[in-house]
């Protein structure tokens, strides 16, 4: 079966969770077997800019060891097959350039994501 | 040290859910760093953040066993505030919506949080310079 995850929120949680947790997810149901794409739109977008560095959180006496790291999960997802694209228009809005963006990951214009839709057997929108 | 100046915030998002949580908790640091008084006011699901029972975990996915994933655990950050607090001798105080905590049975808590309603959260605002609101949206 099929599945294209579509993920508008963006870091939510992430420094708790140490990841982005749809990004994790979509891995782990990968890994059990599902065939799942993702296609990044909204603010969602923002994940495809290389070289994010949330290093340096500390809060009282407390400091993180190991924070989010959404290249690297971009990146396992695509080397393990997964399809990752990203709304075209949405990332010309931010001025996310094509330069600045993760190897591997397709920018998809709105008109083409309707298309892309009737390819999978379930759309989760996240 | 005695601050000079202070500040209470009211928070709202359960822990795990937005952004906004890390963003307060920064904020809050570093008025402390700053030599503020600091007040806050869990509500709703804000009161969660201090619940002990937190508790870090392994994560395959990113290959780490418990020790090494290290994970962020908020009762550990409100007990990380409330050392720094004590360290630089600036008064810490926080105050859990009582309704909200029984709510959601958030009854086991780091020392130093305490019970109270919306009077004590009006309290802070009068007797404080400022009040931050970061409200679930």
């Amino acid at each position: 079966m099929r599945v294209l995850q579509i993920i508008e929120t963006a870091y939510r949680a992430t420094l708790e969770e140490q990841d982005d947790t749809v990004l994790w997810f979509t891995r782990a149901i990968r890994g059990a077997g599902a065939a799942a794409d993702v296609v990044l739109t909204g603010t969602a977008v923002s994940y495809t800019v290389r070289d994010q560095d949330a290093h340096g959180l500390s809060i009282g006496t407390w400091s993180q060891r190991h924070p989010p790291a959404i290249e690297h999960e971009l990146t396992k997802l695509i080397e393990s097959g997964a399809s990752v694209s990203a709304i075209a228009e949405d990332l010309e809005e931010r001025g996310i350039a094509a330069e600045s963006m993760i190897a591997g990951v397709a920018r998809l214009s709105r008109k083409e994501l309707s298309g892309l839709l009737g390819r999978y057997d379930r759309v989760w929108k996240w | 040290m005695t601050p000079t100046r202070s500040l209470t915030f009211l928070l709202m998002d359960a822990p795990y859910e937005q952004s906004r949580t890390g963003t307060a908790f920064r904020l809050m640091d570093a008025a402390l760093r700053l030599g503020f008084a600091v007040r806050v006011f869990a509500y709703e699901g804000a009161v969660s953040l201090p619940v002990t029972q937190q508790k870090p975990h392994p994560n395959a996915m990113h290959g780490r066993s418990v020790e090494e994933e290290a994970h962020p655990v908020p009762h550990v950050w409100v007990s990380s505030l409330m050392q720094r607090a004590t360290e630089r001798g600036t008064p810490l105080d926080w105050v859990n919506c009582g309704l909200c905590v029984d709510e959601r049975g958030a009854t086991e808590v780091v020392a130093g949080v305490r019970r109270g309603s919306p009077a004590d959260f009006w309290k802070m605002v009068t007797e404080t310079d400022n009040a931050l609101i970061i409200p679930t949206r």
